[in-house]
Formats: structure tokens, C-alpha cells, sequence
């Protein structure tokens, strides 16, 4: 077998193509690229679009920032939000989370006014007894506040949040739910 | 001589400008948008979006919805600084799993609703129908008592 003075180098047994943000910002993707493995190569739109409304640098510091386990999800919702905002520049995702809490707010609204009519059935039929009221109902601290009733497109966002939001398990199971509703409000 | 032509300086400085260390002109992009009393403001949206990723934005809408857009910039920049793994995706799966547990329990208390109001109307019915029947037992005792005055049989 013939080789040359420098001797042949061994090619290594894998081949790990540029991640899709290397490609993006032409530069070569490195064993410890921050974005290869939350930019596949075959979603170049993903990268694209988290570039153009957070930019590479800010996308950087934010993941370098988190834990290792909580980088994946953070990148889906950076993705989530960014192609928000290209589709509507006006209001991004925001729009959903004013939508959503008119929703909520319209549905809570028929529920007070159902358990209201229960109570006074109730005491139309057993005039004696003593209905307890209906359980306070619980919003989002902050929401109903900050949004308003009044159905207005997009609302105002003055506010400060100073809500905590709490969940369980990953949120994607609720935004994917097709129960629940997706992003441009098809319930 | 010394050039008296110079740029107009604004009274003060925007937000941005102030944050950016630079002169804010009078056509600043941001100036009626983040206003100088209001640092925090475009300090959050920088960190998230960068300022020119927002200028860029704002450049791609309307005059008229630059306004609400950079509102809706700095709540997402807000929300995401609070939760920087979620951001927005958080507080909207929030939403749609309370608006699934109200639909729940409006369907349930319509429900509710309809059984109670069926409950009432028969109840209803049936103490009329035992009042009428009550009346019609007396007016029959009532013809039986005047039959016998009148010297009929039993």
C-alpha cells in the first residue's frame, strides 16, 4: 500500500455534518459548538429564524447559561417564539397569550353565571338549606391585569410580570394538545 | 473659521441611546419608545433581541403598530428573563390548560344544570297534579253530601 511522506491519515469512522447554524453563519462547526445538536443540519429554517429575531450571540449566552438538560427545551421555545414573530412582527407570540386569556377570561365568566343559576335553583328547591358559594375561581395573577377585557387586539403590556407560572411536566405536551388549542387560537 | 453646521442635539437622550452611549439624534428610531425615564425598559429588550434585531423589526412594520410592537417585545423580553428555558411557551401552555379545565367544568356545571331545572319542572308538575286531584276528591264529596241532603241514595 502506497503512502505518502506524511503517511496517510486515518479518516475517522464518523462524519459529523455542520450543524444548521454553522452552515447558516459559514464557519466551520467545531466538536464543541454550542448550537450542533439543537440545529440539525435538515431544519435550516429553525436556525434561520431564531437568528434573525435573537441572534446568534444572544441565542449563545442564553444556553450557555442554562444546564446542559434544560438547553433542548429552551431552543424549541426559541424556535417557537422566533417563527411567531416572522409570521406576525407586530405582536410574536404574544397575540396567542392575549387570545388565550380572553378565552379564559370569557370562559370563567359563563362559569360563575352557571354555578350562580345552580345556587338559585338550589334554593328555590330546598329554600332551608344553605348553599356554600361556588369556589373562588383561580387566574393567572398577572394576566387578567395586564390584558384587560376588552377584547382588543393585542391589549397593552405595561405591566411588569410578577407572575409564576408553575407547571409540572414540559409544556410542549399542552401546546401540541390539540384539545388545547394552538398557536393562532384554532380551538 | 469653525463650521457653525452641526447636528441638532435632542434635549435629552432616549433610553437606547443613553444605554447605547451614543448621541440621540432628533429621527431617533427609538426615542418615542423607550423613553429616558424608563432605562430598565430597552436594557431587557437588548439582552433578549439585541438592538439591532429590534430596530430591524421595527423598520419591517408600521408606523402606527411600532408602538404595540415594542410592547410586545418587552413582555417577551420580560417573561423570557424570568424564565429563561420557557419564556412565553410557559405562560401559554398555562393558558390552554386552564381554558381545558374550564371548559371541563363548565360542561359540568350545564350539566348539573339541566338534571336540577328537569327536577324542578317535574316537581312542579307533581304537586299540581296532587293539588288538582285533591281538589277533585272534595268537590266530589261536596256533590255526594248535597245528593244525600237532597234524599238520594248512597
Amino acid at each position: 500500500m502506497m503512502t505518502g511522506a506524511k503517511g496517510m491519515a486515518s479518516s475517522s469512522s464518523t462524519y459529523n455534518p455542520p450543524c444548521a447554524a454553522c452552515k447558516f453563519l459559514r464557519r466551520k462547526c467545531t466538536a464543541g459548538c454550542i448550537f450542533s445538536g439543537y440545529f440539525p443540519p435538515e431544519e435550516p429554517q429553525k436556525f434561520a429564524n431564531v437568528h434573525k429575531i435573537f441572534g446568534a450571540s444572544n441565542v449563545a449566552k442564553l444556553l450557555n447559561d442554562l444546564l446542559p438538560h434544560q438547553r433542548d427545551d429552551a431552543v424549541q421555545s426559541l424556535a417557537y417564539e422566533a417563527e411567531a414573530r416572522v409570521r406576525d412582527p407586530v405582536y410574536g407570540c404574544v397575540g396567542a397569550i392575549s387570545f388565550l386569556q380572553r378565552q379564559v377570561d370569557r370562559l370563567q365568566k359563563e362559569l360563575d353565571a352557571a354555578n350562580a343559576d345552580l345556587i338559585r335553583l338550589a334554593a328555590a328547591s330546598s329554600p332551608s338549606v344553605h348553599m356554600p358559594p361556588p369556589p373562588p375561581h383561580q387566574r393567572p395573577a398577572e394576566f387578567g391585569r395586564r390584558f384587560g377585557n376588552d377584547g382588543g387586539g393585542g391589549g397593552r403590556f405595561y405591566q411588569t410580570p410578577g407572575y409564576q407560572i408553575t407547571y409540572n411536566a414540559s409544556p410542549w405536551a399542552d401546546i401540541y394538545n390539540p384539545h388545547g388549542g394552538g398557536f393562532d387560537g384554532n380551538i | 473659521m469653525r463650521s457653525t453646521h452641526q447636528e441638532p442635539r435632542s434635549s435629552s437622550s432616549c433610553a437606547a441611546c443613553k444605554f447605547l452611549k451614543r448621541r440621540c439624534t432628533p429621527n431617533c428610531q427609538f426615542a418615542p419608545y423607550f423613553r429616558s425615564d424608563e432605562p430598565k425598559k430597552f436594557a431587557k429588550v437588548h439582552k433578549v433581541f439585541g438592538a439591532s434585531n429590534v430596530s430591524k423589526i421595527l423598520n419591517e412594520v408600521a408606523e402606527e403598530q411600532r408602538e404595540d410592537t415594542v410592547n410586545s417585545l418587552v413582555y417577551e423580553a420580560e417573561v423570557r428573563l424570568q424564565d429563561p428555558v420557557y419564556g412565553c411557551i410557559g405562560a401559554i401552555a398555562s393558558l390552554q390548560h386552564r381554558m381545558v379545565e374550564l371548559q371541563h367544568d363548565l360542561l359540568l356545571a350545564r350539566a348539573r344544570l339541566a338534571c336540577s331545572a328537569a327536577a324542578a319542572a317535574a316537581s312542579a308538575a307533581a304537586v299540581g297534579f296532587v293539588v288538582f286531584g285533591s281538589f277533585c276528591s272534595d268537590a266530589g264529596d261536596w256533590r255526594r253530601r248535597r245528593w244525600r241532603r237532597c234524599g238520594g241514595g248512597v
